[in-house]
């Protein structure tokens, strides 16, 4: 499994973002973390604003802040303005898609489409928080015990 | 196992506004007799379907005869139950090691969103580690997307089982 490029930016934005959601952060700041070029980050960013995931702060100390709710905000509502987790009808066809084969190995892909879906739509931004202090505090310890 | 994952419904989300009455404290203990049409209710309030007989037989093998991995638990506060939860320690199934399973919790509709659910599932789990257990699971429709939120933020992590199933044809 692997995300569009502006799918990545977006969750890393609004993760960063609600981490802190007090927090004015600057889309440089951002860009240069991830080491993508802020023009890009920028398209990303306006798509989230119009989203109501953030909302932009002009003026000095301005940047953008979060806006949504960490606890109701999915991996799936983020991803789904920049990609399609799933294909779409026309994404799917492929040569031989109508032979029994063709069915048969839809039926398998589906499968796997409909426990993607279920996992973007069960992970809240809150969640993935967690996720992180948790990783965060392992890699600490690890780094202590060695 | 899993088959009360039908019954997982407990909505996460943000915390009720306090009002300016204290909430009565909530409760986790053991279910007792006089729990059981509460408990009937609320499954049936949340699932559409009154089981009578499933939860009475459910509180005879958990509720009366609670072994150390046996538990059925209800949340209670200012005399009403709000919750409960059902889980058992199985030992080797599906060629695990013994592991705490949660098969049934629900809250009631009207009584979400202030922590009820978190605290049932703290309880359970603080029973499987007194059982010896390391490691929690439970199984629930992909389509029940608020209550997958709700163990998700619980920590909990898709485990390295996959259930399968099979129609069978008369």
């Amino acid at each position: 499994m692997k995300l569009q490029k502006n799918s990545r930016l977006a969750l890393y934005s609004v993760l960063e973002f609600a981490a802190d959601p007090g927090r004015h952060i600057a889309a440089s700041e951002i860009a240069e973390k991830y080491g993508v070029s802020p023009h890009h980050l920028a398209k990303v960013l306006s798509e989230l604003a119009r989203a109501g995931v953030v909302e932009s702060v002009r003026g000095v100390g301005g940047g953008y802040r979060f806006t949504g709710n960490a606890r109701r905000l999915t991996l799936h509502d983020v991803i789904r303005r920049f990609e399609e987790i799933s294909p779409t009808e026309a994404e799917r066809r492929e040569p031989g898609e109508r032979t029994v084969a063709g069915h048969a190995i839809a039926t398998v892909l589906s499968e796997i489409d409909e426990i993607a879906q279920a996992t973007f739509r069960s992970i809240t931004i809150a969640t993935m928080l967690r996720i992180m202090a948790r990783q965060a505090g392992g890699a600490a310890a690890d780094k202590a015990r060695r | 196992m899993g088959t009360k994952a039908a019954a997982n419904s407990v909505a996460p989300g943000r915390p009720r506004r306090p009002s300016s009455a204290a909430p009565p404290a909530i409760e986790v203990r053991p279910v007792r007799r006089g729990d059981v049409d509460a408990v009937i209710d609320i499954d049936a309030r949340v699932t559409g379907i009154e089981k009578r007989d499933y939860w009475r037989g459910l509180y005879r093998r958990y509720g009366e005869d609670p072994s150390a991995g046996r538990q059925f638990l209800v949340a209670e506060a200012g005399g009403e139950v709000l919750g409960f939860v059902i889980g058992e320690v199985r030992d080797w199934e599906f060629g695990s090691p013994p592991c705490g399973w949660v098969f049934g919790i629900d809250v009631r509709p009207d009584a979400r969103q202030a922590g009820v659910g978190s605290k049932l599932l703290a309880a359970i789990v603080d029973g499987f580690r007194r059982a010896g257990v390391g490691k929690v699971r439970t199984i629930l429709s992909r389509e029940k997307s608020l209550v997958l939120s709700f163990f998700r933020s619980q920590g909990m992590m898709a485990g390295p089982f996959i259930p399968l199933e099979v129609d069978l044809d008369g």
